[in-house]
């Protein structure tokens, strides 16, 4: 297993009353995966990524359970031992394509970020070469002009294709996808779903897809998991859990996704 | 045609801003080398003499020319202005940047040691720290300097709140990238066009701080010249040699307004 969750659970405590967003969840990851987490916001389906990817805060936070990623402890990792696992293993997009690229940076620069952490023997030539072949392996037209960049320059689509090749340049073996197609166009969208489809095959990248969109998460996942108010209720097959849900909330989930025959 | 698009790129405020700028820079840039007069030669013959050919602003209550003694004036002036918003914008840098970025205790206590340091006025602060050490050039910059970090560091700290919650910043932490790294890589040149703004206005306030502080005596000293002390002995001769009060006061408003309408364009 690439990624084991046990027993996680998080709560918050920065104000009076403790708040917990995550309770005693528990699933797998296999080498190569996609799994999507489905459910609506406030469900814990981001805390719980944020946990995978180390980037909780320190303070007024308690974190229980265990995540094993390749057998090494995650959650409560130092913050040296999470730095040679992340970045280099790991990668992160996220939901809003305008804040996740900084704004003052071009967009090489961004892109080579990681190189520069975790390769720091490459030369700034290679650096280079390896970036403009990260942008155009996330298929953007003329990845020179792109890497010359900046933020504002790029439309959200272009910014999220960026965000993938950063993202992706250390060739993780996780990639992690908190709705990245939430603010994007319904077009746009697939795209990027069908991008993210073709690097998984690729690169033998597993993908661990959030959103609250059922529709491409069938489309995408092959395991898919159900959370509502912090607990997991139901994880199975994309084709388990849409052909034959067994909790009423994954029912009422998916009758939820817009169809033209209930519209008529 | 063009003259629209050159008003339509740079605003009139910031022109006239640009251009009182580069004067006054200039008059002080030749003050390093160059003075009509020497600042401290007295001529008995013509004290508290008028504005002439001779005397462009006229001469002092020692016969010492007033035009020499402002263009020195205004050096100091600005020298201690400049080292202030240095000391002022590198302090509340530092400490903006790790109280916004980390949080937690650190920021609990510089915080309040900040808002100790921030409730004095900044003049009150000089003059103590002025009366324990003793006066001269170096030591108002450092205590201009210590008075102006405040609010230097709330800016900042406001700016690295806001940052330090962006997707990019997350991505770089889960990237690997060292703390030191994203505060002063990747936030802190987000920071620069808010910063800029304030290191102007700070600049000004530090002009009329060191003024102050010269007018009251705990600045620069006697016979060195600066705008805050001549003000203050042109006092005695207001009505018998007006020129020698409205010269200084002229260049400290001009120095403070070129600044200020810069500002407002840049901020435009």
């Amino acid at each position: 297993m690439l990624l084991e969750i046990k027993d996680l659970s998080i709560e918050f405590h920065d104000h009076d009353v403790p708040e917990r967003v995550v309770h005693d969840v528990s699933f797998s990851l296999a080498e190569g995966e996609i799994l999507g987490i489905v459910g609506e916001s406030g469900s814990g389906k981001s805390m719980t990524a944020m946990a995978i990817a180390g980037l909780l805060k320190r303070h007024d936070v308690e974190k229980k359970g265990t995540i094993l990623f390749e057998g090494t402890e995650l959650l409560h990792a130092s913050r040296a031992q999470l730095r040679k696992v992340q970045g280099n293993d790991i990668g992160i997009i996220f939901q809003e394509p305008m804040t996740s690229l900084n704004p003052v940076k071009r967009i090489g620069w961004q892109v080579e970020e990681s190189l520069r952490i975790h390769r720091p023997d490459m030369s700034k030539e290679e650096r280079r070469h390896r970036a403009i072949t990260a942008l155009s392996d996330v298929e953007l037209p003329n990845p020179e002009q792109v890497y010359k960049k900046y933020p504002h320059e790029l439309s959200g689509g272009m910014r999220q294709r960026v965000m993938i090749a950063s993202a992706m340049i250390c060739e993780p073996k996780l990639l992690i996808a908190d709705e990245p197609t939430t603010a994007l166009d319904v077009t746009i969208q697939l795209q990027i779903v069908k991008l993210l489809q073709r690097l998984n095959k690729e690169k033998k990248m597993a993908v661990l897809f959030i959103s609250h969109d059922l529709s491409l998460v069938k489309r995408l996942c092959d395991r898919i998991i159900v959370m509502h108010n912090g607990d997991l209720v139901e994880q199975g097959s994309a084709q388990e859990i849409f052909e034959n849900p067994k909790e009423c909330y994954t029912k009422e989930l998916i009758d939820a996704i817009p169809r033209l025959e209930k519209l008529v | 045609m063009l003259m629209k698009s050159f008003r339509k790129k740079y605003p009139p405020n910031f022109v006239i801003g640009a251009v009182i700028t580069v004067v006054m820079l200039l008059l002080i840039l030749m003050s390093f080398f160059y003075t009509p007069y020497d600042i401290t030669k007295m001529d008995s013959a013509s004290k508290l003499a008028a504005p002439s050919f001779r005397h462009l602003m006229g001469c002092d209550n020692f016969g010492r020319d007033i035009f020499s003694r402002v263009l020195k004036g205004m050096e100091n002036t600005f020298v201690i202005a400049f080292l202030t918003v240095v000391i002022g914008t590198a302090g509340g840098v530092l400490i903006g940047a790790f109280t916004g970025y980390f949080g937690g205790w650190l920021d609990e206590v510089l915080m309040r040691i900040i808002d100790v340091v921030f409730a004095f006025p900044s003049i009150l602060l000089a003059l103590v720290f002025v009366s324990i050490f003793g006066t001269g050039r170096y030591n108002v910059v450092a205590a201009l300097g210590v008075a102006f970090i405040p609010s230097f560091a709330r800016i900042v700290r406001s700016e690295f709140i806001k940052y330090r919650e962006m997707d990019y910043v997350k991505s770089a932490q889960l990237a690997g990238v060292g703390r030191l790294r994203i505060i002063f890589v990747h936030i802190l040149p987000n920071t620069f066009t808010v910063l800029m703004s304030s290191i102007m206005i700070g600049f000004n306030n530090a002009v009329l701080a060191e003024a102050g502080m010269s007018y009251l005596g705990i600045g620069v000293q006697p016979p060195d010249a600066s705008l805050g002390s001549m003000l203050s002995e042109s006092q005695t001769y207001l009505f018998s040699a007006p020129w020698y009060a409205v010269f200084p006061g002229l260049m400290i408003i001009l120095l403070v307004l070129g600044f200020s309408l810069l500002a407002d364009g840049i901020k435009a």
